[in-house]
């Protein structure tokens, strides 16, 4: 059988679309939630203020398989008022959440520091929960030379 | 890797109420979960240390919950408030349920 040119364009026609049709399947699976919808799932969906949160990041990591971070918020840590929870978020990572640091009153000072990986430049938030309800929050862009998402 | 060895620094004396920092360091590999072997091109199945408790004297002093975002052999530093002598329990708790600890004393004097 020999194909004339319009029998060829319909064929086309009909490729492009299955290949259209089989894109969604490919796309990333639904349970890897945003960073947002991380940080949402944090506050509960209260507003998370700039400041009070100091976060310490590279400018530039070179070796996103090991970037040390650090946080700290300034808080008096008495009983009545002190950090609960700090939610730390990679927003380019292919699972943002990176780590939950919880603090008491024991604690004396709410300050942590820890080794994460990057998959790609992004963005690292730092969302801090006081006692009281109330949110804060930083942010830092880090620039990742070579990716720690192990190839 | 075959065992998983907590490392820990911590002063061996602190004054009543001072701020002590703590160093904690434990060899795991952290696998993500989302890393190919690149022989047969399967997913590693995802092995981290999930969790990570510090307690004085029986109370919590600081918690971790880590994803597998954190770097291989995860290393956390914290503050602690010292109110008099006493032990600190570090706990790590991996993915299959294992738990790592290692003790510590500090006097108060």
């Amino acid at each position: 059988m020999r194909l004339n040119r319009r029998q060829v364009l319909i064929l086309g026609a009909g490729a492009t679309a299955v290949a259209a049709a089989g894109v969604p399947t490919m796309s990333i699976a639904a349970d890897d939630p945003t960073a947002q919808q991380v940080i949402d799932k944090f506050t509960g969906g209260a507003a998370a203020t700039s400041g009070r949160v100091d976060l310490g990041t590279p400018e530039i990591a070179e070796n996103g398989n090991t970037v040390p971070i650090q946080v700290s918020v300034e808080s008096p840590m008495t009983t009545d008022d002190h950090v609960a929870e700090v939610l730390i978020v990679a927003d380019g990572n292919p699972r943002p959440d990176v780590a939950v640091f919880k603090f008491t009153e024991l604690s004396g000072e709410a300050a942590a520091s820890t080794r994460i990986r990057l998959a790609k430049t992004q963005n690292v938030i730092a969302v801090a929960k006081m006692s009281d309800g109330s949110f804060f929050m930083a942010k830092n862009a880090v620039k990742v030379t070579i990716g720690g998402c192990g190839g | 890797m075959a065992k998983s060895k907590p490392r820990v620094k911590v002063p061996k004396t602190a004054k009543a109420g001072e701020i002590i920092t703590i160093k904690t360091l434990i060899s795991h590999k952290m696998e993500t979960g989302l890393r190919k072997d690149k022989k047969s091109g399967e997913l590693i199945p995802r092995k981290i240390i999930n969790h990570f408790k510090a307690e004085f004297n029986g109370t919590t002093v600081f918690e971790t919950v880590m994803e597998p975002a954190v770097s291989s052999n995860p290393y956390i530093q914290f503050k602690m408030k010292v109110p008099e002598s006493g032990e600190v329990v570090f706990t790590w708790t991996d993915d299959d349920g294992s738990k790592y600890t290692t003790k510590k004393k500090i006097k108060v004097g």
